[in-house]
């Protein structure tokens, strides 16, 4: 482990510009996942369209497609950002797909007599989904809404391979290509970077999902 | 109760068709309710009473025609038709209470997020018509814990927590066991009483004998006959209604 101590401080700030690469590309997907998933089974038939359009596009394009689209095609219509930017919206944008299909299957999990009486009491579409089908979807929609982030915290490599610097990823190709140290010794660092990230968040969501199954 | 009431009818229905795909389930309905109308709506199995029912408050969009309430056409969506259906009370046959909510806040949900009340005063009125359908004894329990019968008068309380101008009941007791019928059927036999105006789909004879102002019988997507109850239960003028009322009448 001589080179990965060696380079302490070079992992050190690949492990945490990997963690802020996560912890972004986290919140923004959850959060524009679930905007998506709240369009798929709005009752407006425009916004259903949309989010159908986003989930199809999304879900079957590979993520490097998609980091790439952003990085280069992006800045050719005139948006100019750095790669962190890009590589942190692809990731977004990818795997705010599959947040939506794993929301969508705990709101599909609900039986439809929920929604109705949500509605007949004069709850609009919004609020229904607010107090009273999401936070019994939730039950069924952490399982699988972990699988989805913590492959996302994976595909965070893929980010960092695409260029961003200083990432974890990226910080083990510097030291094999440029400096010259040994493939096996660094990335077996790097990997133990991404278990520090990868296990503790599987631990939490466990605890997430006990929790969330007691609750009613 | 054989008198009708007067007024400006509360609910219209005028013209109203509906289909699902190729199936006319409701076709070239028109009926009018009045203030303080008790109107029970009678059929053989598909005969389009549930969509009625559930077209009143728009949970059915309908293709043609149109239904107003209290003057007010029923909008497409949105704000409108939120607020809209918040004057009006629905009671499913599955009851339907907010599984991951109490009693208690199974009944003030609307109220507080609807209607803007304070959370004290909703509580307080919940617990006045949890008192009054008799369940007050159970308020912070979760509706899995409660009996069918329990469940049903908690769904009749919150939707009078709205104070709707109108319920509707679409088979209230026939997901019950036969021994919590009466219970249910009493609550709403009071609310008939108090001068509620209510749509209720039902078979229960005994209900609309004894509430009812007048029977609807649709059959095939139609409203074949309307009557009196006691005039339609002992002197049923179409065929169809003859034919149905031997079925029911002998189980
Ligand atoms: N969502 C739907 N999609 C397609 N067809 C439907 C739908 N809901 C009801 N139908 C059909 O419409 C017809 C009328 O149904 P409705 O539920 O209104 O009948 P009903 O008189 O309430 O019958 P029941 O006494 O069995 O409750 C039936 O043939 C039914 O199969
Ligand atoms: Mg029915």
């Amino acid at each position: 482990m001589g080179p990965v101590l060696e380079n302490l401080d070079l992992y050190v700030d690949g492990f945490l510009t990997s963690l802020s690469i996560i912890v972004v590309a986290m919140v923004g997907s959850l959060l524009l996942g679930l905007l998506i998933a709240a369009c798929r089974v709005s009752p407006v038939p425009p916004l259903r369209a949309f989010g159908t359009f986003w989930v199809s596009t999304f879900r079957n394009t590979p993520l490097s497609v998609v980091l790439f689209f952003c990085a280069f095609g992006l800045p050719e219509l005139g948006i100019n950002r750095t790669f962190y930017f890009f590589g942190v919206l692809g990731l977004i944008l990818y795997t705010s797909a599959f947040v939506c299909e794993a929301v969508r299957s705990g709101i599909n999990s609900v039986s439809a007599g929920q929604a109705e009486a949500a509605r007949s009491i004069g709850l609009n579409f919004t609020q229904g989904l607010r107090y009273v089908v999401l936070p019994q979807a939730l039950r069924t929609v952490v399982p699988p809404l972990g699988s989805v982030i913590i492959a996302m915290f994976k595909n965070s490599a893929v980010v960092g391979a695409f260029g961003v610097g200083g990432d974890l990823w990226s910080t083990g190709q510097t030291l094999t290509s440029a400096r010259g140290y040994e493939t096996l010794p660094i990335f077996i660092g790097v990997a133990i970077g991404f278990l520090l990230i990868t296990l503790p968040a599987g631990a939490v969501l466990q605890v997430i999902e006990r929790k969330v199954a007691i609750a009613r | 109760m054989t008198s009708r009431p007067n007024g400006e009818p509360l609910v219209r229905l005028s013209g109203v068709n509906k289909w699902f795909g190729e199936l006319h389930v409701l076709q070239d309905i028109d009926l009018d309710i009045a203030r303080g109308e008790v109107v029970v709506v009678i059929g053989p199995s598909g005969s389009g009473k549930s969509t009625l029912c559930r077209a009143i408050n728009r949970l059915e969009p309908i293709e043609k025609g149109e239904i107003s309430i209290d003057g007010e056409r029923l909008p497409d969506e949105g704000k409108d038709l939120a607020r809209l259906r918040a004057d009006v009370g629905m009671v499913f046959q599955s009851f339907n209470l907010f599984a991951h909510k109490t009693i208690l806040e199974n009944v003030t949900l609307g109220p507080v997020k609807v209607r803007k009340k304070p959370k004290a005063d909703a509580d307080k009125r919940a617990r006045e018509l949890l008192d009054r359908v008799g369940v007050s004894a159970q308020v912070d329990k979760y509706p899995a814990q409660l009996s069918g019968g329990q469940q049903q008068r908690v769904a009749i309380a919150r939707a009078l927590a709205m104070e709707p101008k109108v319920m509707l009941f679409d088979e209230p007791t026939s997901a019950l066991d036969p021994e919590m019928i009466n219970e249910v059927l009493d609550v709403m036999v009071g609310l008939a009483k108090d001068g509620m105006t209510m749509v209720v789909v039902t078979h229960e004879m005994g209900f609309a004998r004894r509430a009812a102002n007048r029977v609807v019988f649709m059959d095939e997507g139609r409203i074949v006959e309307t009557a009196e109850p006691e005039t339609f239960f002992t002197a049923p003028k179409s065929e169809r209604a003859k034919d149905f009322l031997s079925k029911i009448l002998t189980h």
